[in-house]
């Protein structure tokens, strides 16, 4: 049966064959296999579809749900428009590591248990560390191996919470849980560890922008996203969640702002919005929980847009810095376009995206009586379209003139820009598909006169402030310390510090055993060498004495 | 040879743009004297309740971002003797 193959599968697998093809054949695979995987997915139905015993456990490797289908569907969308954009420019392995990577993050939306879960989520880290690795620089490497240590200790912990979940159970189903148990506190950082959730939140900033143009927009989506698939379907209503991310909208943004690499501040973003979509999750209501998953599809497409504006500048010109760049409207007017767009869905500006996905969240606060999360949510949108939807465009595309004269980029990378810039107008217009998707009836109508006007104000008032502080906001040749500097820093000294003294204790272990192994050698040798007592070659004639000596003894004890 | 200016960075239009932009900011609080949100909290029913507020909120988060920059910022090849 067709839908009992896992849908995910089909791009892991058909990734590999890559390789095998060139031109015109390469491209419709990379092309076709996502289509081919987003007709899989609407072909699974609700519930457990295959089930194949592993040790005592009975694993269900495709498990058809409602919410899983929204984040699969935006996957798989993502691919098509990620390998568009990617496949002529990017290196093979890149395309092959990426293909792999959205097929896991797919793979990981039909688990139906936890062991399932945890094998493609592993392999989404070791994809996404290919894709960043494939960047191909000294500081990519570098930044893919903190990537990949952060990534592997997330793993080890989920896999801890996960061992003493099936313990205390004795089921592997991936359920609803609430943090309640140890097991399940294991569970829920290791799931927001990839969310990236205080106090390991450095790790996007410090991974994402070393990428390659095309692979920074692959790392945006899966990963982060795919944590806020696995919280919505396993903690709704963790009340933990509400603060956890309320701190990492803020954080986002206020480090946003201080940034002067185009590409990292669209990284604080990202913590930024997946803080808006933890947040929705820990309010756990079904408003909330709605606005959560559609927000999540939403930013998918639009942060992968702005990533393509930005790695569209990046590709034509080789500088990140706002401080290199400016001006850049004059001559590529379409990536400008794009990059607009994708900076007002961000912003929730309306007719657009974001508009009829973040304010849901906005909504459940309220019908919550939940004054203080409100209040902060609504400064929030407005810190949103000051750090992303306005700084971003303004310092890449306009400013001062830096005299770059770059041309757009090349057709394919356009094509994938048009494509989802006419979806995050699309939804913003017609959300109406989006909403019938939802794991949730939605009850909400985005579109009435108070909200337009409440939003525009919002924004409006947000850029004058941006524009009216713009000489607050100079950008500087700096970075930003963040947490990730006590294992850059002291935990590298500490870590230096610990391998010279192990080595030293090694050496003077082994030194006082090459002295005692010395002194054994040299008795063995006294008593068994060459020259040695023991190893001596005796004369025949003293044998002979000797027997003589013995038969002598004999006879004369015989005698006796 | 200079290149003529692009009309959007001329500076006579970009005082014009100034002035379109204070039109459209009066322009979005003006539906307020007619329209009056649903007010939840009390305080988001004042008058232009999501223009000020937005205004001063990202005026805070500006400063709170340059304050906090004097401790966290450092030059950008901070990493690099790693």
């Amino acid at each position: 049966m067709i839908s009992a193959f896992p849908p995910g599968l089909v791009l892991v697998l058909g990734a590999l064959l890559i390789p095998a093809v060139r031109g015109h054949a390469r491209a419709t695979l990379l092309l076709g296999l996502p289509l081919l995987t987003l007709f899989l997915i609407w072909q699974v139905p609700d519930g457990v579809v295959l089930s194949l015993a592993f040790l005592d456990h009975q694993l269900a490797p495709v498990h058809g749900s409602v919410l899983g289908r929204l984040f699969a569907t935006v996957f798989a969308i993502m691919a098509f428009a990620g390998n568009l954009f990617a496949m002529r420019q990017a290196r093979l392995i890149e395309l092959v590591a990426a293909c792999v990577y959205a097929g896991s993050a797919i793979c990981v939306t039909f688990a139906g248990d936890l062991i399932t879960l945890f094998v493609f989520w592993e392999l989404m880290a070791l994809s996404s560390t290919l894709v960043l690795w494939s960047a191909d620089t000294p500081d990519a490497y570098r930044a893919s191996m903190r990537y990949v240590l952060i990534h592997l200790l997330g793993g080890v912990v989920l896999m801890i919470g996960i061992a003493g979940h099936i313990s205390e159970t004795g089921s592997v189903a991936f359920v609803a849980m609430q943090p309640d148990s140890l097991a399940h506190w294991l569970i829920l950082i290791g799931f927001l560890v990839n969310a990236g959730a205080p106090p390991l939140s450095a790790w996007i900033p410090d991974a994402y922008p070393e990428a390659s143009p095309s692979g920074t927009v692959f790392l945006s989506a899966f990963t982060t996203k795919i944590a806020v698939y696995v919280l919505l379907r396993g903690f709704p209503g963790a009340e933990a969640l509400v603060f956890v991310g309320l701190y990492m909208i803020f954080y986002g943004i206020i480090y946003a702002l201080m940034e002067n690499d185009m590409r990292r501040i669209l990284a604080y973003s990202i913590v930024n919005q997946v803080g808006f979509m933890v947040a929705g999750v820990g309010l756990g209501t079904a408003m909330a929980l709605n606005g959560a998953a559609a927000h999540a599809f939403t930013h998918i497409i639009y942060k992968a847009l702005l990533l393509m504006s930005a790695g569209s500048v990046l590709f034509m010109t080789g500088k990140r810095k706002c401080t290199d760049l400016g001006g850049l409207f004059q001559s590529m007017p379409m990536t400008t376009l794009c990059g607009i767009i994708g900076a007002l869905s961000i912003s929730s500006f309306p007719f657009t995206s974001g508009f009829i996905s973040k304010s849901m969240i906005s909504q459940a606060a309220a019908d919550e009586h939940l004054a203080a999360v409100w209040f902060l949510l609504a400064a929030a949108s407005a810190g949103v379209f000051l750090h992303a939807g306005i700084k971003f465009p303004w310092f890449v595309f306009f400013q001062k003139d830096s005299g770059l004269r770059p041309p757009d980029p090349p057709h394919n990378m356009r094509l994938a820009m048009y494509l989802f810039a006419f979806l995050c107008i699309g939804l913003g217009v017609y959300p109406q598909p989006l909403y019938a998707i939802l794991p949730y009836p939605v009850d909400y109508v985005p579109y009435t006169a108070t909200h337009v006007v409440s939003q525009l104000q919002l924004l409006l008032f947000a850029g004058l402030a941006f524009f009216v502080l713009l000489p607050q906001m100079k950008r500087t040749l700096t970075i930003s310390l963040d947490l990730d500097w006590f294992y850059r820093r002291p935990g590298r000294v500490l870590a230096v510090t610990m391998t010279d003294w192990a080595s030293k204790v090694q050496r003077n272990l082994e030194a006082a055993m090459c002295t005692h192994l010395n002194r054994l050698m040299h008795a063995l040798s006294r008593h068994h060498g060459p020259q040695g007592i023991l190893a001596r070659t005796w004369p025949t004639g003293s044998m002979v004495l000797w027997v003589a000596v013995v038969l002598g003894m004999y006879l004369v004890l015989y005698y006796l | 040879m200079r290149r003529k200016k692009h009309w959007l960075v001329q500076p006579h239009n970009i005082k014009r743009l100034w002035g379109v932009f204070a039109m459209v900011l009066v322009l979005s609080v003006a539906p307020n004297v007619l329209l009056h949100p649903h007010a939840y909290f009390g305080l988001d029913g004042s008058f232009g309740f999501f223009a000020w507020y937005g205004f001063v909120t990202c005026v805070a988060m500006v400063f709170i971002s340059k304050w906090l920059g004097w401790l966290v910022k450092r030059k950008d090849d901070y990493y690099h003797d790693d």
